[in-house]
C-alpha cells in the first residue's frame, strides 16, 4: 500500500515542478486574465451587497459608492418586515427539511438496491432511470399539476415535498449508486454471514460507509429546494404558503419595493448558500482525502 | 481481478430473495417515475386533443391544438427566442468556464483564492441573480450603464431595447459558468499526469499538449457539459419571468414562459400540454442528434467499469 503511494506520488512531485517552472514563465498573463475574471464575476456580488446597505435613493447615485459613507443596515430589517419574510423563511425551511429526508433515505435505499441487488430487468430498469435525467422537467409540468389538483393539493406543500420521497433526483440516485459500488463488499459480506438481511445491511454498514456521497447529494438536495421558484411559484397560492424564493414574486406586484430593500432580500437569501458552500467545500477536500488523491 | 462467480439463469430461493429485496428496495423510484413521469406523460398525450380550462370539463376538439400552433406567431417566436438563446449561451458559457478551468489547472499562486471568488457567485440562488441583474440592467444608472460611460459608451436601454434583451440575458447566463468551471476543474484534475510527462518527454509544447491530450481526454465532461446545458437552456424561465416577462414587445419571450402563460395563466391545459410534449420531442431530438455526433469527437478511455 504505502509502497504504491510513493511510486504513484514520486512523479507527480517531479511534474509539479515542471509546471511551476513553465508558470513563472508565464505567470503574469495568466495572473492578468485571471484577475479580470475574478473582476467579472465578483463584482456583481460585491454590486449587491453594497447596495443592500445604501441610503434611500443612492442606488444609483453616480459615480458608484462602491462602500457607501454612511452604511444602512436597516434595510435588512425593513425587506424582512416588509413581507412576512419570518413565515416565508419557515415554510422554506420546512419544505427543505422533508425533501432532504426524503431524497436522502429513499435515493440512497433505491441506489443500493441497483448496485447490490441483482435482479431480472435491472439493466433496463437502471437505463430507463438514466434517461430521465435527460428529460425536461418542465415538460411533465402541466399533466402533474392536473394530478395534484386532481388529489386538491393545490396551496398546500404536498406537491412539493411528496414527489422527494420516490428516489429524489435521477442523478442522485446515480451517484449514490456510484458510491455504493466503490464500497469494499467485505464488510457487506461479512454482515450477511453474519446473518443480517439486505436492509439490514444497507442501513448498519453501506450507509455509515457511504456518508461523503450522501452528504454530497445533501447538499444538493437543500439547494435545490432552497432554491426553487417554479414549483412554489404554481403550487402555492395564498402568501402565507410562500416560501423566501417565491417571497421576490410579490417584488414584481408592490411597486416601489426599492433597490437596496431588494438587495438586501437576495443578499439574505444567498447567504444560506454560501455557508453550505463553505462546509461543502470542507467536505469536498475531505473526500478527497479518504480517497487517497489528497496525497499529490 | 474480478472474480465472481456468474450465477445460472434459474433462480434459487437465495437469489429469489436477493431480487425481491432488489425490487423492494428500487420501489420508491419505480412508483415515483410511473406516477410522476411515466403517468402524467402519457396522459397529457390524450390531453393535447382537448380543450380544457381546469373549470368545466375538457371538452375532445380532435386536431384543433395542432392548427392552433401552426399558426401560432407567439409559438414561433418563443422557439426562435430559445433557440437563439441556447445557440449563443450555452458555447459561450462553455467556452469561458472551460478556458477559466484550464487557467486554474495550471500550477499558480493563489489557486485556490481565485477559484473560490470565481466560483462562489454563480452559487447566488437564480431568483436573486435575476433581481440583481435586473437591476445592474437598470436603464438610467445601473451598473451596465455606469461601466458603458466608464468606457466612453452611449447608455444603453438593456432589457428594454428589443435588440439588446436576449445579448443581456446571455452576458447573465456566461457570467453564471461558475458549476460548468467546477465540473471541467473535476475531469482536468482526472487525466493522468503520466500523460504529460510523456508528451514532455516527446517534446511536445503547451498548444500540443492541450490538443493532443487534455481537449480529447476532457471531451467526455465537455460532452455532459453541453448536454446538459443545453437541456437547462431550453427550459430557461425564472430569469424572464421575473425580469422581463418575455418584453418588449415578444423580444425575450422563451418557451416555458410562453408554456406557463397558456396552461397557468389563460388555463388552456389542451394546447399546454401540445407545448409540452413538442418541448420533449424537440429536446430528446437534440440530446439524441449530440449522442450520435458524440462518436466523432468524444474519447472514451478503454477503462473497465467494475
Amino acid at each position: 500500500m504505502t509502497s504504491a503511494l510513493n511510486k504513484s506520488s514520486s512523479p507527480s512531485i517531479r511534474v509539479h515542478g515542471n509546471s511551476a517552472r513553465y508558470s513563472v514563465i508565464r505567470r503574469l498573463p495568466v495572473h492578468l486574465v485571471l484577475l479580470a475574471i475574478a473582476l467579472f464575476s465578483l463584482l456583481p456580488l460585491l454590486y449587491m451587497v453594497s447596495t443592500s446597505v445604501k441610503a434611500d435613493g443612492m442606488e444609483f447615485a453616480v459615480p458608484i459608492e462602491w462602500i457607501p459613507q454612511v452604511l444602512h443596515p436597516e434595510n435588512y430589517a425593513r425587506a424582512f418586515i416588509r413581507f412576512p419574510t419570518l413565515t416565508f423563511l419557515r415554510n422554506s425551511v420546512i419544505i427543505v427539511v422533508f425533501c432532504l429526508v426524503g431524497e436522502v433515505l429513499t435515493g440512497a435505499m433505491v441506489a443500493y438496491g441497483f448496485a447490490r441487488a441483482r435482479f431480472p430487468g435491472r439493466q433496463i430498469l437502471f437505463f430507463v432511470m438514466l434517461s430521465t435525467m435527460m428529460l425536461p422537467q418542465m415538460v411533465t409540468l402541466i399533466p402533474q399539476f392536473i394530478l395534484f389538483r386532481e388529489l386538491g393539493w393545490i396551496n398546500t406543500f404536498l406537491p412539493l415535498i411528496v414527489p422527494a420521497f420516490f428516489g429524489g433526483h435521477p442523478f442522485y440516485i446515480f451517484l449514490l449508486r456510484q458510491f455504493f459500488m466503490g464500497l469494499p463488499a467485505e464488510l457487506e459480506d461479512a454482515a450477511r454471514i453474519d446473518g443480517a438481511g439486505f436492509f439490514r445491511i444497507w442501513w448498519s454498514v453501506a450507509l455509515p460507509l457511504a456518508k461523503p456521497g450522501l452528504t454530497t447529494v445533501a447538499i444538493l438536495s437543500i439547494l435545490t429546494h432552497w432554491n426553487d421558484f417554479t414549483t412554489p411559484l404554481i403550487y402555492l397560492k395564498s402568501t402565507r404558503n410562500f416560501t423566501v424564493a417565491l417571497g421576490i414574486h410579490l417584488f414584481k406586484d408592490s411597486y416601489q419595493m426599492r433597490f437596496n430593500q431588494q438587495m438586501a432580500y437576495a443578499v439574505m437569501m444567498t447567504l444560506p448558500v454560501f455557508l453550505l458552500f463553505f462546509l461543502f467545500q470542507k467536505n469536498f477536500i475531505r473526500g478527497i482525502t479518504f480517497s487517497g488523491m489528497g496525497g499529490r | 481481478m474480478i472474480a465472481s462467480v456468474i450465477r445460472p439463469n434459474s433462480l434459487s430461493p437465495l437469489q429469489r430473495r436477493e431480487a425481491l429485496n432488489g425490487y423492494i428496495a428500487i420501489l420508491p423510484w419505480l412508483l415515483g417515475f410511473i406516477i410522476f413521469v411515466a403517468g402524467p406523460m402519457i396522459y397529457s398525450l390524450g390531453l393535447m386533443f382537448t380543450k380544457w380550462d381546469l373549470l368545466t370539463s375538457p371538452s375532445w376538439i380532435g386536431f384543433a391544438n395542432f392548427q392552433k400552433l401552426a399558426l401560432d406567431p407567439f409559438f414561433f417566436a418563443a422557439l426562435g427566442n430559445t433557440v437563439f438563446y441556447t445557440a449563443l449561451a450555452v458555447p459561450l458559457q462553455l467556452l469561458v468556464a472551460l478556458g477559466v478551468a484550464l487557467l486554474l489547472n495550471a500550477n499558480i499562486a493563489g489557486q485556490n483564492l481565485y477559484r473560490a471568488i470565481i466560483f462562489l457567485p454563480s452559487q447566488i440562488p437564480i431568483v436573486a441573480t435575476a433581481l440583481l441583474w435586473f437591476f445592474i440592467y437598470s436603464p438610467t444608472n445601473g451598473l451596465a450603464n455606469a461601466i458603458m460611460s466608464g468606457i466612453g459608451l452611449p447608455q444603453q436601454r438593456w432589457l428594454w431595447d428589443i435588440h439588446l434583451v436576449k445579448p443581456a440575458l446571455i452576458v447573465m447566463t456566461v457570467w453564471m459558468f461558475g458549476n460548468a468551471m467546477i465540473i471541467f476543474l473535476a475531469g482536468l484534475q482526472d487525466i493522468p499526469l503520466q500523460l504529460y510527462e510523456a508528451a514532455e518527454i516527446d517534446g511536445a509544447g503547451a498548444w500540443r499538449r492541450l490538443r493532443h491530450i487534455t481537449l480529447p481526454m476532457l471531451s467526455p465532461t465537455i460532452f455532459f457539459n453541453l448536454v446538459i446545458g443545453i437541456i437547462a437552456s431550453f427550459q430557461v424561465f425564472i430569469q424572464v419571468f421575473i425580469m422581463t416577462d418575455g418584453g418588449p414587445g415578444t423580444a425575450s419571450m422563451m418557451y416555458v414562459l410562453y408554456l406557463y402563460r397558456i396552461g397557468f395563466e389563460e388555463l388552456n391545459m389542451g394546447y399546454a400540454a401540445l407545448l409540452s410534449w413538442i418541448l420533449f420531442i424537440i429536446v430528446l431530438l437534440i440530446t439524441l442528434a449530440q449522442f450520435a455526433v458524440a462518436r466523432r469527437w468524444v474519447y472514451y478511455e478503454g477503462i473497465r467499469d467494475d
